[in-house]
């Protein structure tokens, strides 16, 4: 059994080159529902939370940078968040419960890359940059493309998300977030919708528009942005979203949901945040 | 690998794999089995202890993590100040057949420790995600909220 806990990045990058194998974990809130059997099988992991690097929530020019072992509790108790970007705090505080937000990570939530994943489709919305570190250096990749398969991401062997940048969203903009569950706390999403958005002159200027566990990754709703884009926000646009949304998902029939609710969830859930830019 | 923490008001090491999970460990190797496994899978509180004074699922926290940390199991929260409280979780009916107890327990005193006149509506979002079966959760938050018997 390898298991390391590295102090800083420059360590954590040369073990991952070293050895490509390793593991890297977080607050292994997914890691851990593998059960004893498998968790006894790792035999190589290497252990984030001790590296300074990672951690914190940072103002940059022009947005905030989220470090990819930075908590959800520590997102919904940061000042900075609450004031730019209420729909995180919102997905952060639908994560599981208290105890699961103490250790679950929002870098974790984006490289174990699961379709349900609350977090993912708010950074979606917000247009999100992933600052991945690897041996060669820092590399940055639009939120949009982080997503290849499901359960796949563009990180590299030996890569791992540093950091995630949050732009500042345009004077006037609104953001929304809605999950649908079996229950209001600690339950995985069946549909989880979040919204970015700008009204400028009574017409809806800007749209963002991403849902989660309707397909094979998060996804952004271009189909449902571009149906209302220019539109004065109202039922009638918000209906066109909704209808949209509904047609461009690909969910699946699972233990948690059925392809037919999750679509009539999703065109719900669409057509109500869509009005609420009214 | 061998990992030292502290537990209650001791210390303990452990030579374990990385990967056990905190409740073995608790359980089975120290013996401290007020700490209760539910699903195992995240889902139900009933393993909830504290780590540096937070809430966590022991369930799953790897061995691996402990390095250093301070672990309040139930046993501790139950030798400390929190006796009143623990009275008062009896006398309201807060336990039934008594599997979610501990892990309710030791969320709710975390919550009191950092809030002691919680609201009704504190109480509920801090035991989200613990689960009880029986009591409907009215006689726990009776306790929590130290409300007067009605």
């Amino acid at each position: 059994m390898i298991a390391l806990q590295p102090r800083s990045l420059d360590e954590v990058l040369q073990s991952l080159e070293d050895d490509p194998a390793l593991v890297p974990t977080a607050g292994c809130t997914d890691l851990m529902v593998r059960g004893p059997e498998a968790l006894h099988e790792m035999d190589r992991v290497i252990d984030l939370l001790g590296v300074p690097e990672l951690r914190g929530i940072q103002e940059v020019a022009g947005g905030l940078e989220i470090g990819a072992t930075t908590s959800f509790s520590e997102i919904r108790r940061s000042a900075a968040v609450r004031a730019a970007f209420p729909a995180l705090v919102a997905a952060a505080s639908l994560v599981g419960g208290w105890q699961i937000q103490n250790r679950a990570t929002l870098g974790g939530n984006m490289a174990n890359a699961s379709p349900a994943g609350d977090s993912l489709p708010v950074l979606l919305a917000l247009d999100a940059v992933v600052v991945a570190a690897g041996a060669r250096g820092l590399r940055e990749i639009p939120y949009a493309g982080f997503h290849t398969g499901y359960r796949k991401t563009a990180l590299r062997p030996g890569e791992i998300v540093a950091r995630v940048r949050l732009p500042y969203l345009p004077e006037g903009s609104v953001q929304a977030f809605r999950k649908v569950g079996t229950r209001e706390a600690q339950a995985i999403s069946k549909v989880v919708v979040a919204l970015a958005g700008r009204v400028a002159e009574g017409r809806i200027a800007e749209l963002r528009l991403a849902a989660g566990s309707v397909a094979a990754t998060p996804v952004r709703l271009r189909a449902a942005e571009e149906a209302v884009r220019g539109l004065s926000p109202g039922p009638a646009a918000a209906d066109l979203a909704g209808r949209a949304a509904a047609r461009e998902v690909t969910p699946i029939d699972d233990v948690r949901s059925t392809a037919d609710y999750r679509r009539f969830a999703l065109e719900r859930v669409v057509r109500r945040l869509v009005l609420g830019m009214a | 690998m061998k990992v030292s923490f502290s537990v209650n008001s001791g210390a303990a090491e452990v030579d374990g794999h990385a990967m056990e999970r905190l409740l073995d460990v608790l359980r089975e190797r120290l013996g401290l089995t007020g700490t209760k496994e539910g699903c195992g899978e995240g889902e139900c509180g009933a393993c909830t202890v504290l780590m540096d004074g937070e809430p966590v699922l022991s369930c799953l926290v790897p061995l691996l993590q402990c390095e250093g940390r301070r672990i309040e199991t139930v046993e501790g929260i139950a030798e400390g100040p929190a006796r009143e409280f623990l009275e008062r979780f009896v006398a309201t009916g807060g336990v039934q057949c008594g599997a979610c107890t501990p892990g309710i327990v030791v969320t709710a005193w975390a919550l009191l420790e950092r809030n002691p006149a919680p609201s009704r509506e504190e109480a509920r979002e801090a035991l989200a995600g613990n689960l009880c079966r029986c009591t409907g959760y009215e006689g726990i938050l009776r306790a929590i909220c130290a409300e007067p018997e009605s």
